[in-house]
């Protein structure tokens, strides 16, 4: 019998492979195996749709995929002035892939654990929450940097963007003022980006282990409520998250 | 919370995936959307020209119905004209063919009065001698008489 401390330690640490090196280079397995199962689901389920769409007579789930296709494109086309070919899709991918690894919260907290030990394996760890890692959200969102920082050049050139940097927004005679301003402006944006969805998954998933600490008989009056409300959280969590990669995106572009 | 190869795997899947929606998702699905909202817009077009052709054919009925009363009054008057001038025609020529009976017939009766004159005239003669043969007792010889009778007969 684990102590409490042990359970939610067990239930908060990763499968870590590291086979080839500890430290940096190991790998979360659990992370990493879940978001591409996740994926796949997605890129499958939005590609035989694709495949199969018909412009007369749509199916239901044809009609629900479509649903979302067109929320994302008008997300995009208000907020995202400048043409791409990128920038939809992978808002689409975002939004999709996100809320996918948020909805793994809903699953029971002890569900995989509970196979795992069944298994005669105690002490192997499965973290079930994708999002709830934070390599995970900086993966993203670090490549979302990269992705404004390329699309600044694009638009302004690669001397344009470094003018820019140091020029904005209070002229060049407070040039290094305006450097440490727009350094501070641009790495913030994958920091809170990453941190906003981590934290939030995180908090959601320690609540769901902190509700199954409690006795069984009434587990239920805390976690149904909060099961419901973080139903709207995980929707809320992988749109915010895209359309702020779509604001970002659309500020890279445009003339300070 | 620990920072690890994890966050390269992670952005390796993520660059795929938009890789993958990009290639073979967003395209195909913006594609039939477009489609369908251009036959949509299309339908409607139609719709719009049909509900006017409509009302341009209705409009032409009227016009044409109109046109075709007019020309019926127009038949019907002139078909009444065309009959009264017949029966003007006929009550002409009717005139004109009894006034030729009747005159056809008066001639008609001039002759058979003639004629019946004429054989009066030849029984006479005949009727004459016969009475006077009653008269004289076929004392009378006729050879000695006949010239008397043939001057008698001429006188007639």
């Amino acid at each position: 019998m684990l102590t409490t401390t042990e359970y939610i330690v067990h239930h908060l640490t990763h499968n870590n492979y590291s086979g080839v090196s500890d430290g940096v280079w190991s790998l979360h397995a659990d992370t990493f195996t879940v978001s591409l199962i996740l994926g796949f689901i997605f890129l499958s389920v939005f590609a035989i749709v694709a495949k199969r769409a018909k412009v007369e007579n749509p199916g239901k789930f044809q009609l629900f995929i479509e649903l979302i296709l067109e929320m994302v494109q008008t997300q995009v086309t208000d907020i995202y002035h400048g043409k791409s070919r990128m920038i939809a899709p992978l808002s689409l991918t975002i939004f999709c892939w996100v809320f996918l690894m948020n909805l793994m919260d809903l699953l029971p907290v002890d569900l995989i654990s509970f196979i795992n030990i069944s298994r005669g394996s105690p002490e192997s760890h499965w973290r079930m929450v994708p999002s709830a890692d934070i390599n995970a959200t900086f993966a993203m969102s670090i490549s979302i940097f990269l992705l404004i920082i390329f699309y600044s050049i694009k638009a302004k050139g690669l001397f344009g963007w470094i003018k820019e940097l140091f020029v904005a927004p209070f002229g060049a005679k407070l040039a290094p003022i305006n450097f440490v301003f727009q350094m501070i402006e641009l790495l913030s944006k994958p920091i809170s980006l990453a941190l906003r969805l981590f934290g939030n998954m995180y908090a959601g998933e320690l609540i769901f282990i902190l509700i199954a600490l409690l006795p069984w008989g009434v587990q239920w009056i805390l976690g149904t409520p909060w099961a419901i409300f973080h139903i709207l959280i995980i929707i809320l969590q992988a749109f915010v998250f895209m359309v702020l990669t779509i604001v970002y995106l659309s500020l890279a572009i445009e003339e300070h | 919370m620990n920072i690890n190869a994890t966050l390269l795997g992670q952005a390796i899947t993520f660059a795929l995936l938009v890789w993958f929606t990009m290639k073979f998702v967003w395209p195909p699905l913006t594609k039939m959307l477009d489609e369908r909202a251009a036959k949509i817009a299309d339908g409607l077009a139609a719709a719009e020209k049909g509900k006017q052709e409509l009302m341009d054919a209705e409009a032409r009925v009227a016009q044409e119905l109109k046109s075709v009363q007019n020309r019926a009054v127009e038949i019907i008057n002139n078909a009444e004209k065309r009959a009264n001038q017949l029966i003007d025609e006929a009550k002409d020529r009717a005139v004109v063919e009894s006034n030729k009976i009747i005159a056809d017939a008066k001639a008609r009766i001039e002759q058979e009065f003639v004629k019946a004159k004429e054989q009066l005239r030849s029984q006479v003669a005949t009727l004459a001698v016969k009475g006077a043969e009653q008269i004289l007792k076929a004392e009378v010889d006729i050879k000695r008489h006949e010239q008397m009778l043939n001057t008698l007969k001429a006188e007639f």
